[in-house]
């Protein structure tokens, strides 16, 4: 066992006239075969000075100061480092080897030269950081366990500066901190640093470039190198690869592993559609539909458009501000003064992945696409000329009533017209002059008015609140007027007074005077009075939607009333008389129930489709009716055909609130709240087979619009082509 | 008694229809697998008539396929392929995980891979069927050949595309079947007619794509795999029946020309045959050497008579057209798109060359004399030649679409351009027609003879021009007209602040005569009117929605008619006449 204490010390001394520092490293080693050298400087141990048993023997190649200075040394200092450290200026490492003996040698003291003398005052302390000594006049203990004093005076600089100049060994001086001493290097242990300094080894002797020895020879030898005989098992099969192989002949025969493909040797593209086999073609081929192409780019999509498909400011801030989805073009179209000045589209790649999604995530379908001429969708009707006579225009206007006029009813013999209003009067014109010949003042608005058709009777009934009135207007041929008053006077009260719904009052004095005859008093508010066509029963409406008493039926000539229903089926809206038969037509909300008065049953319930009936005609035939209603439809029935409509117009665009059948010409009229009078030709054959022919003729305007009312009663002249109209701007007009 | 009860969905249109999530269970495919096959083999879904029978009752939005089409994709053998694949990624993915070497470099060798070679064949069984669906293919690749190869997708997938589309242009240019190109705002359009298919397509502007992040690039990888099989196949097709070898070869003869001196540039020998190629400046070498192209003369059929005669007129002009800058010699300056112009010059028969810098295959230098035409994007240039044209490249486009040689004076240097027209619009009668299409329409009936145009006086223009709004006035009065038989027509008359209405004339102004016509007028208005009150409900609604159509339209003619620019246009046409 050997140890080799290193030590290097930093010291500031010269060499080659800089100072460099060194430091001291210990280094044990303790292999004594190979020269393997410790490294480890970080190892360090502190105890260096219990190397008694050294054998130098083996040092020679570490340290060429030992050969040089002697063998005996009891302690050896080796420096053998190939240490980081690094000078900035001349990036020399220096490393001190200091020996014993010449740790010794202090610049004050000479060399000690006797070798068995324990002169050495080294420091005991190790290798600690020397500062913790500043404060205390020593530096450390030696081997005796005395105190190593420092020396009594610090170098300063200028000590420092002069030694420089002074001292001719000062590059050789280095200065030992464990010891406070100065130690200058001897002619040896300069040129061992010499030799370091250039990369050398540290021994003079040693030649690095020694014959290499080959340890195998590298010629081929016919013997062994062993005489051992061969195992057995060199010369068996192996049984692990025997089993290896027959896995993988295994999975060859069973076709688990594969030769390596050969390269594909068929081009890429070919002639795909050589063979054209029309028999290949698959039946759902027939059935594709390809996609719709891109659509071509218009003007607009140039880059240098037509001035007038670029967007105006204000069009371009609307572009800007829809939806991307609502947009009508896709892109603002630009213009560009020359080809290099047109930008990248920033989405083109976005328009077309939409493509890409439009192609494989789009139902497709085929549409037919109606190619019609929107002419040939117009029906073709017969010229309105052709079914001439139907009033055209607006002749006479009656003006005296002061507020919307409910309703008119024009007299037998088409000299007289009443209308009743809401002004609370019932007004007489003379028709072809527009005169009114009498004003009677009733008490309330009144809701309805009709003149009696018999043409041997002057009477017309009007309602207003819960009251019935029959006037005898006394217009007209005396001789009727007075008939009529006899009729009135020679009833007879029957014997036993039946309880009746309403009372029969005859009027006397200045009501008499007046033309009032008879007041029937209802037990609720009258809507509607409508007379039969023989002129003697008389029909009042009341509606409401709890009774059953809704209808009510008077007999003039024997002041007789009686209500014809005991079930309520509805509101009524109005009722009507069939003009031939003993039928009753009531018209509810949305049906219009035909009875039968005599076998008194239903014989017909008509579905209008409509939401709200507002008003009713017969045809003057009595196989057809119309029906008015409040959402802007007439629905017009075949009572031969069926119990629907056999038509429905909406030619209106409002509500209508008035219709009539001409007693004569085949005409019908409509009038509604969007102020026009629409006249129909509405041919009805004798002949069953044949459909009724409805033709629009005419509209007629000239009713202003007060309040969202129109028009709010139609009726025609009994003989002449003429329709009259009342309209909620007080005014009644004559068409001709 | 009685049968089983009838169950509720279980026959009609109930078991018709499938919707994609059963369709996927079904095939046993993940979504994005079960997208790619339905790219693949053309497979959409469907619209059921009713949504509710089909859908079990549930008015859920959901997406139906019919059952046929999903039994359908059952037989496909590329489910298989996908299925391997996803066994492969697996495999893989673990090998790597295991860090098994060998295992890795056998797997990959084994890398199971498809070809849609059948499915093209089974989705277009005739070549026309896919020449006539080659459209958005086209566009798709020219896309993806300007791509960057940053990672988007495959680089072989932007090399093939770009392969491809120069096979498709160097095909296009030696069948000379180019028939209309259009600058807009998106990129060139380009129709050629091929087959007598036409196809469109559309090529971005050469600019690096600003990649949106919105955007699936799978599925688009994905059509453009199905297309660039479609699309070679449809190359060779092509190639075969002009002869030429396929993959082209440049001609021996332009081959030795093109030798060029920055051959040692290119690493690959292909690299630079691919970009020969798509120099597009030299022909393509054929099969069979044969002469240039022989007149194929039309046979006659006496019996045809006049078709027969409109036919060959027909032909005729395409014939021409073909040869519309054929001897002439353009050169392209640096800053004007090359592919683009080289393409369109070469398509009908113009010599074409550019800067040896800008890319090769330039055959000729600028200091050439014989140049008649060079193509000069710059408001300004420095040396001029005394014997040529220096043109917008606008110019080459409005003639292709003109059919004819424009005159060059509009498109000179640093003037002000002629508006660049759709040559996609076919104006019908009520349309709108801007009035350079007019004045366009005019010049190739020979009405005004292209090279004496220069030399016409100003005041003959003058008077052409008011001729011309004459023109205009008449067509507008003539439309009037036809407006008057629309009855909802006073309506149209009120958006139109600046038109003059033709208002009712009063009787104490025109004669008798008038009156009548006018009274007979308005009497047919309400005939209409009347008769369109007695039309059916639905007969009613498809009149209204046409006649809004209608209305639409002469609104937005109406519009344009009376855009504020127009004026402006005007003073510029004279401006740049004044500059000639």
């Amino acid at each position: 066992m050997r140890t080799v204490n290193l030590e290097s010390q930093k010291n500031g001394t010269m060499s080659k006239a800089k100072e460099k520092s060194a430091k001291k490293r210990v280094v044990e080693e303790d292999d004594d075969q190979l020269p393997i050298f410790d490294k480890d400087v970080t190892e360090k141990k502190a105890g260096e000075e219990d190397d008694a048993d050294l054998s130098d023997s083996e040092e020679s190649v570490f340290s060429g100061l030992e050969d040089s200075e002697s063998d005996s040394h009891d302690e050896e200092e080796d420096a053998e480092e190939g240490d980081d450290e690094e000078d900035d200026d001349d990036a020399v490492i220096l490393d001190e080897i200091l020996t014993k003996s010449s740790g010794v040698e202090t610049a004050t003291e000479p060399p000690a030269t006797d070798k068995n003398t324990p002169t050495d005052i080294r420091n005991t302390v190790g290798n600690i950081p020397m500062e913790w000594y500043q404060d205390y006049p020593h530096i450390g203990y030696n081997l005796d366990g005395k105190k190593i004093f420092k020396p009594i005076r610090n170098k300063d600089e200028l000590d420092e500066f002069l030694d420089k100049m002074e001292n001719p060994d000062y590059w050789r001086t280095v200065h030992d901190k464990t010891t406070a001493s100065d130690i200058r290097l001897s002619d040896e242990q300069v040129d061992l640093v010499h030799r370091l300094q250039k990369g050398q080894f540290g021994d003079v002797n040693f030649n690095e470039y020694e014959p290499s020895v080959d340890f195998f020879t590298n010629e081929v030898m016919i013997h062994p190198v062993t005489n051992r005989p061969q195992d057995k098992r060199s010369f068996i099969p192996s049984l692990i690869e025997k089993e290896k192989v027959s896995k993988l002949v295994h999975a060859i025969k069973m076709g688990w592993i594969k030769p390596r493909k050969p390269k594909e040797t068929t081009p890429q593209y070919y002639d795909l559609w050589a063979k054209e086999d029309p028999n290949a073609i698959l039946g759902r081929h027939k059935m594709h539909v390809p996609a719709p192409k891109m659509r071509l780019p218009g003007h607009e999509e140039s880059y240098n458009p037509p001035p007038e498909y670029l967007l105006t400011e204000e069009e371009r801030m609307a572009w800007e501000q829809q939806d991307a989805e609502d947009r009508k073009l896709p892109f603002l179209p630009q213009k560009h003064s020359c080809l290099r000045a047109v930008p990248a589209f920033s989405r083109f790649i976005h328009e077309r992945f939409e493509r890409c999604l439009d192609l494989y995530l789009c139902p497709r379908q085929r549409k037919m696409r109606v190619n019609v001429n929107p002419e040939d969708l117009i029906p073709k009707l017969p010229k309105p000329k052709d079914l001439q006579p139907f009033p055209t225009t607006m002749s006479l206007v009656y003006i005296g009533h002061s507020s919307l006029v409910r309703s008119i009813s024009a007299s037998p013999t088409g000299q007289w017209l009443v209308s009743g209003s809401d002004d609370c009067t019932v007004r007489f014109w003379e028709v072809n002059t527009g005169r009114c010949m009498k004003t009677l003042e009733v008490g309330g608005a009144v809701k309805s008015v009709a003149w009696n058709p018999n043409p041997a009777v002057c009477l017309v009934a009007v309602c207003f609140e819960s009251t019935v009135l029959l006037l005898n207007p006394g217009l007209g041929d005396r001789l009727v007027v007075s008939s009529t008053d006899q009729l009135i006077t020679s009833y007879e009260p029957p014997e036993e007074d039946k309880e009746q719904a309403v009372t029969w009052a005859l009027s006397e004095g200045p009501e008499h005077d007046n033309g009032h005859r008879l007041t029937l008093t209802h037990p609720k508010a009258v809507k509607q009075v409508v007379w039969h066509g023989k002129g003697d029963y008389l029909a009042s409406v009341m509606p409401d939607n709890s009774s059953n008493l809704q209808v009510l039926i008077h007999q003039v000539s024997k002041r007789r009333t009686q209500n014809p229903f005991r079930k309520n089926k509805g509101l009524v809206q109005c009722v009507s008389f069939h003009p031939l038969r003993p039928y009753f037509f009531v018209a509810t909300q949305r049906y219009v129930r035909v009875y039968n008065l005599i076998k008194q049953e239903l014989t017909k319930k008509l579905m209008t489709n409509c939401k709200w009936i507002s008003s009713m005609a017969i045809h003057p035939g009595g196989d057809n009716l119309i029906c008015g209603s409040y959402d802007c439809r007439l629905a017009w029935f075949d009572l031969d055909l069926s119990t629907k409509p056999y038509k429905m117009l909406r030619h209106h665009k409002k509500a209508l609130r008035g219709v009539a059948y001409h007693k004569h010409y085949p005409l019908f009229a409509s009038g509604a709240d969007d102020g026009s009078v629409i006249i129909c030709h509405g041919m009805v054959y004798n002949d069953l087979l044949q459909n009724p022919l409805i033709v629009p003729v005419k509209v007629l305007k000239g009713h202003q619009i007060t309040h969202d009312l129109g028009v709010l009663d139609v009726t025609f002249h009994p003989t002449q082509p003429w329709v009259f109209s009342s309209g909620a701007d007080a005014t009644i007009r004559l068409f001709t | 008694m009685g049968g089983l009860q009838k169950k509720k969905y279980e026959r009609g249109s109930a078991t018709n229809y499938i919707t994609r999530n059963k369709a996927r269970k079904k095939l046993q495919l993940s979504l994005a697998d079960f997208r790619r096959l339905c790219i693949l083999k053309g497979i959409y879904p469907h619209e059921p008539k009713h949504k509710k029978k089909v859908n079990k009752g549930s008015t859920a939005p959901r997406t139906f396929y019919l059952f046929k089409d999903i039994r359908f994709l059952l037989h496909e053998p590329i489910v298989r392929k996908f299925r391997e694949y996803k066994v492969f990624v697996r495999k893989l993915r673990k090998a790597y995980g295991k860090a098994e070497w060998t295992g890795v470099e056998r797997l990959r060798d084994n890398k199971p891979g498809y070809k849609l070679d059948h499915i093209i064949k089974e989705r277009y069984p005739t070549f026309i069927d896919a020449l006539r669906d080659i459209d958005d293919a086209l566009s798709m690749c020219f896309l993806f050949s300007t791509f960057a190869r940053t990672g988007k997708c495959h680089v072989q997938t932007i090399t093939l595309c770009r392969r491809l589309t120069v096979e498709w242009m160097n095909y296009v240019v030696t069948s000379r079947s180019l028939r209309k190109v259009f600058l807009s705002i998106k990129g060139i359009y380009y129709q050629a007619e091929v087959l007598g298919q036409l196809i469109t397509w559309l090529v971005p502007y050469q600019f690096a794509h600003d990649h949106p992040t919105d955007v699936d690039y799978r599925v688009m990888a994905t059509f453009t795999e199905m297309y660039t099989t479609l699309f070679g196949f449809i190359n060779f097709r092509l190639y075969q029946t002009l002869n030429l070898v396929y993959p082209p070869k440049l001609d021996s003869k332009a081959e030795s020309e093109l030798k060029a001196e920055h051959e040692e540039d290119y690493a690959m020998d292909s690299e630079s045959y691919l970009e020969k190629l798509s120099a597009l400046s030299a022909s393509l070498a054929r099969v069979v050497a044969t002469a240039e192209e022989e007149e194929n003369q039309l046979d006659l059929f006496p019996t045809e008579g006049e078709n027969m005669q409109a036919r060959e007129k027909e032909q005729k002009e395409q014939e021409a057209q073909k040869r519309l800058f054929e001897g002439l010699k353009f050169f392209l300056n640096r800053e004007v798109p090359r592919e683009s112009l080289a393409f369109i010059l070469r398509c009908f028969g113009a010599e074409v060359s550019w800067d040896k810098s800008l890319c090769i295959g330039g055959t000729y230098e600028v200091t050439d004399e014989t140049i008649t035409h060079q193509i000069v994007d710059r408001p300004d240039m420095d040396k001029q030649y005394i014997n040529r044209y220096y043109i917008q490249p606008q110019w080459v486009f409005d003639s292709v679409n003109a059919q004819m040689r424009l005159p060059v004076e509009d498109y000179f240097l640093g003037t002000t351009l002629p508006p660049h027209l759709s040559p996609f619009v076919e104006e019908k009668d009520g349309d709108y027609v801007p009035p350079e299409k007019l004045k366009l329409m005019a010049l190739q009936r020979g009405e005004k003879p292209g090279k004496s145009r220069a030399e016409l006086d100003s005041e003959e223009e003058d008077e052409e021009e008011e001729d011309e709004e004459e023109e205009e006035e008449d067509d507008e009065e003539e439309d009037d007209v036809d407006d008057e038989e629309l009855t909802e027509e006073k309506n149209l008359k009120k958006m139109e602040g600046t038109r003059v209405t033709p208002g009712k004339v009063k009787p104490w102004e025109t004669g008798s005569v008038g009156n009548k016509v006018r009274l007979e007028q308005e009497e047919k208005a309400e005939e209409k009117r009347l008769a369109i009150m007695m039309m059916k409900k639905k007969e009613k609604y498809l009149y209204d929605k046409i006649m809004f159509g209608k209305k639409r339209t002469t609104r937005e003619v109406s519009s344009l008619r009376c855009a504020p620019a127009k004026p402006t246009r005007h003073i510029t046409c004279h401006h740049s006449k004044v500059q000639t």
